[in-house]
């Protein structure tokens, strides 16, 4: 069977004044008409180079220093700019990540069709715009008509994806290059822009190069897979054969990293990192500093607490003798009881609306109710998770309880005591100590201006946790082997280091201020699989060792089954269902959830790996 | 150490940036031969041009050495009064940057803790604030100038006059300058208050005033240092064109507007050294800061690179 599009032996390279970059290494691969070829891989994997590559889009330093692309009989590397120019759009197309960068929102769904259409052919500008009706209707767009003369801010993301396969399609191309064309898009709709691709390249016999992270997505939708790590072809094949019976080391990693939807495991096991400190990062330490210490450290505080409350009980039960000696027999198991049956967190009413206090000239004007009515309880040391899908009201959720946001209504008690709203909240109220919050985005949640021993020793300092430079240092210095960091990570700041290191240290930075209650705002999501099991591993090592309740925000399913005890599901902003985690997932009792269950895709149809 | 220089080059963005660009080196090395010779003016000028024991006018409007009936004691020769224009220019540019600088910080410090606030507390102070600046903006920096002026020429009694003349610029300057801060800071404040670092101090319960200063201020200097440098020659420009419309420093210590301003006089009889050198020198002088300031300001913005 001859294929459509051949590669053979493909380098790219980006000089840089580092030296030369390999971007891609000796890169193999090949596409047949009527197939979508998955290309995996994990950040800096190569997968989009090798898409800009086949269009001729590198960007400019990076050149291609070897092997060739074969497309249709023609050696796409010899072509000259013109012939490239002409090549792309015609017969290769090419579907972005975001709809929301890759349409002019100046010009309308209408104009920039037929604007495409006609660079392609040339036909007038009333038949071009009957082929643009024809192609958004082929893209399942609804009252196509009507709509064409709006502008793409009026149209919500899915639907904007199909107005930008729609425009791949216009001169009926013979390959399409799609790079994470659904990752900007939520489960549900994500699920139904595969389909259309799917069914594109079906009924039209094109070729589809589907470049993705989400092995869930390739095991859904592609017919063969390539992997790719640090420029490189790690495996290649029948999607069925890799990722069923992988045959490389990495490629079992990777599929061990995925969060598993129809099971918690205890950890992610075998996970392949490319983390590798330095002889002179690992050697470096401070005097007696180690995770051992940092864990006493932290712990100090909850014995304390626990002695306190089991004096307390004690003192109560003093009068029942017989019941003593139970008591002291099974003391651990009772103030573990004790505090676990206690509820740390509960919400009740809750309600946030936006823009409501403000008196407008032009009448009443309606606030934005990001939140309404949301009630639930939350039991001291154990892992609640939120999910839902984007607008759905989770980041605001953790504002409200973090005291960023006021809300509009409702209540919240923390520990038996009533939390006041942020505006309300005192700069030293003990809350602010005690409730630490980890954000999604490593990149902006460390201030890149101050070293890392800095960062982490603000809240020791702020809350005035330890008495001395030496005692803050060591603590730093532990406190970030406890997060697996090196010790010498301290000396340096937040730009050197990776997108799951810097989690790592914004961990640590919550974990000194010795809380007892963690928010997690989508702690994962920036991140790369393997990354996000190690941290995953991470948390839940932490939350076993210190006895933490978190407030595990995603709206990645599998991530919340592997991780929580009990879940809540909202929707724009309203909580549509409160489960034990185990209970939810077998058997989830609102529509909207078992929906979101389907849609996600997962690895179901796999043997467990490992 | 050759060794630590070596890395630092390559790993330091900026001092990277400027390695490679012979433009930005020279004007560097202009701007900084500009702010020695001002710096060193008392030992490098071969006379005091304010000590008047020193001024002969039997020496007036020599030319420059190399022509005819010129003095070897006068390298570029005098002016009106028989003062060695090579010290002048030295003394002047000396008096001109200093009135920059002192103006220049007085401006940034009032436009970047003004931004700063406008930036973070939003609302109405913003509103406020940021209104009060766009008044400030439709009004001519000169207008704002002669206005400070004289208003302080018609308050302060005469004797008073030249001892306050710098300040009288310093705050006149500086008041027609410090928007500039404060929209660019506001605006970068902006940016900076919604990231998840500032929100990490926030829970945490810190001062707004120590979120503002110890952790937003580091983040937003790029654009703090661009501004600096570009309206630093616009200060030292005005100081110029003020002195030059006679509002500016006392006759006796003349500016390098002053000197100009006193040039055009002869200019058109023959005497053309006297106004041509100090403009060449303000001219270099204000270009390559300018230049350094546009090297600057693309060196901290990654989207040009």
């Amino acid at each position: 069977m001859t294929s459509l599009l051949n590669i053979v032996d493909l380098s790219v390279k980006f000089p840089t004044r580092f030296g030369e970059f390999i971007a891609l290494n000796h890169v193999d691969l090949a596409v047949r008409a009527g197939e979508i070829h998955g290309l995996v891989g994990e950040s800096g994997a190569g997968k989009s180079t090798v898409g800009a590559a086949i269009i001729g889009l590198l960007q400019s330093p990076g050149y291609i220093s070897g092997g060739e692309i074969h497309f249709l009989g023609d050696d796409l590397t010899t072509l000259t700019n013109d012939a490239h120019h002409k090549l792309r759009g015609q017969r290769i197309s090419m579907i972005f990540q975001d709809p929301q960068t890759s349409l002019n929102p100046l010009l309308t769904i209408a104009t920039q069709l037929v604007e495409t259409i006609r660079q392609h052919a040339d036909v007038s500008h009333s038949d071009a715009r009957r082929r643009a009706v024809e192609l958004l209707e082929e893209t399942g767009l609804q009252d196509v008509e009507n709509r064409m003369d709006e502008y793409p801010h009026q149209f919500s993301g899915g639907m904007r994806q199909r107005v930008v396969i729609a425009l791949a399609l216009c001169s009926n191309p013979e390959l399409i290059i799609a790079d994470e064309p659904t990752t900007a898009l939520d489960v549900s709709v994500q699920k139904q822009i595969l389909e259309l691709i799917r069914n594109l390249c079906t009924e039209r016999n094109i070729g589809i190069i589907l470049i993705t992270h989400d092995i869930g997505v390739i095991n859904e939708i592609t017919d063969s897979v390539t992997v790719l790590r640090s420029g490189r072809v790690i495996e290649s094949g029948n999607t069925a054969a890799v990722l069923g019976e992988p045959k490389d080391k990495y490629t079992k990693a990777l599929l061990a990293a995925v969060p598993r939807l129809d099971k918690r495991l205890h950890r992610f096991k075998n996970i392949v990192s490319d983390d590798e400190f330095s002889a002179e990062d690992t050697s470096w330490r401070i005097d007696d500093a180690s995770a051992d210490y940092a864990s006493t450290w932290l712990l100090e505080k909850h014995s304390l607490q626990k002695t306190e409350q089991l004096s307390h009980e004690l003192e109560s039960r003093m009068s029942n003798t017989q019941r003593l000696a139970d008591v002291s027999r099974s003391m651990d198991a009772s103030f573990s009881n004790a505090e676990s049956e206690q509820s740390i967190l509960s919400v009740s009413n809750l309600a946030v609306t936006f823009n409501s206090g403000q008196p407008s000239w032009f009448g009443k004007e309606e606030g934005f109710k990001a939140l309404s009515n949301i009630n639930f309880d939350m039991q001291a040391g154990t892992v609640l998770g939120v999910v839902g899908e984007s607008g759905s009201g989770k980041s605001t959720l953790a504002k409200a309880i973090v005291g960023l946001v006021d809300p509009s209504a409702g209540s919240m008690t923390f520990r038996g005591k009533k939390l006041p709203p942020g505006s309300a909240r005192m700069r030293s109220h003990p809350v602010r100590r005690q409730i630490q919050m980890v954000f999604q985005d490593p990149y902006s949640s460390l201030n890149n201006r101050r070293t890392v021993e800095d960062i982490i020793a603000e809240p020791i300092k702020f809350y005035g946790l330890a008495n001395n430079r030496r005692e803050i240092r060591k603590l730093v210095a532990s406190v970030l082997e406890l997060v697996e960091m090196p010790q010498r990570a301290m000396l340096k700041y937040p730009h050197q280091f990776s997108g799951g290191q810097r989690q790592r240290i914004a961990v640590a930075r919550a974990l000194v201020a010795r809380p007892d209650f963690l928010i997690c705002d989508e702690p994962t999501s920036a991140l790369d699989v393997s990354i996000q099991a190690q941290m995953l591993n991470l948390l839940k090592d932490l939350q076993e060792a210190f006895g933490l309740s978190i407030l595990f925000i995603s709206h990645n399913l599998a991530v919340i089954r592997q991780m929580a005890d009990n879940v809540v599901v909202l929707r724009n902003g309203n909580l549509i269902e409160a489960a034990e985690t185990e209970q939810f997932f077998s058997s989830p009792a609102d529509d909207y959830s078992q929906m979101l269950l389907r849609e996600t895709p997962s690895l179901n149809l796999l043997q467990a790996p490992v | 150490m050759l060794k630590a220089w070596r890395r630092l080059a390559r790993e330091n963005e900026l001092l990277y940036l400027f390695l490679n660009s012979r433009v930005a080196q020279i004007a560097a090395l202009i701007a900084l031969l500009s702010v020695g010779g001002a710096a060193l003016a008392p030992v490098l000028s071969p006379t005091d041009p304010y000590n008047i024991a020193n001024i002969d006018i039997m020496d007036s409007l020599m030319p420059p050495a190399w022509s005819d009936g010129s003095d070897d004691r006068f390298l570029i020769g005098t002016d009106d009064q028989g003062r060695d224009l090579l010290s002048a220019i030295l003394y002047g540019t000396r008096l001109s940057l200093f009135v920059g600088l002192l103006s220049i910080t007085f401006a940034s410090v009032l436009g970047v803790s003004i931004g700063l606030m406008a930036g973070y507390f939003g609302g109405r102070f913003d509103t406020f604030v940021m209104r009060i600046a766009d008044v400030q903006l439709s009004l001519p920096a000169i207008l704002t100038a002669l206005l400070i002026d004289g208003i302080a020429r018609g308050l302060l009694p005469r004797e008073q006059h030249d001892n306050l003349m710098i300040v009288v610029l310093t705050v006149a300057i500086g008041l027609s300058l410090w928007v500039n801060f404060a929209r660019t800071v506001r605006a970068s404040t902006f940016v900076e208050r919604n990231k998840e670092y500032v929100q990490a101090c926030q829970i945490m319960g810190m001062h707004p005033f120590r979120i503002m200063l110890v952790h937003i201020l580091p983040n937003i200097m790029g654009p703090i240092l661009v501004i600096l440098t570009v309206d630093l020659a616009v200060a030292v420009l005005l100081e110029a064109t003020l002195s030059f419309l006679g509002v500016g420093v006392p006759p006796n210590q003349p500016s390098l507007g002053t000197l100009i301003r006193i040039g055009t006089e002869y200019m058109f009889s023959g005497e053309w050294w006297i106004v041509i050198f100090p403009s060449a020198m303000l001219v270099t002088m204000i270009v390559s800061i300018n230049v350094l300031g546009d090297f600057l300001r693309d060196a901290f913005n990654p989207r040009l690179r």
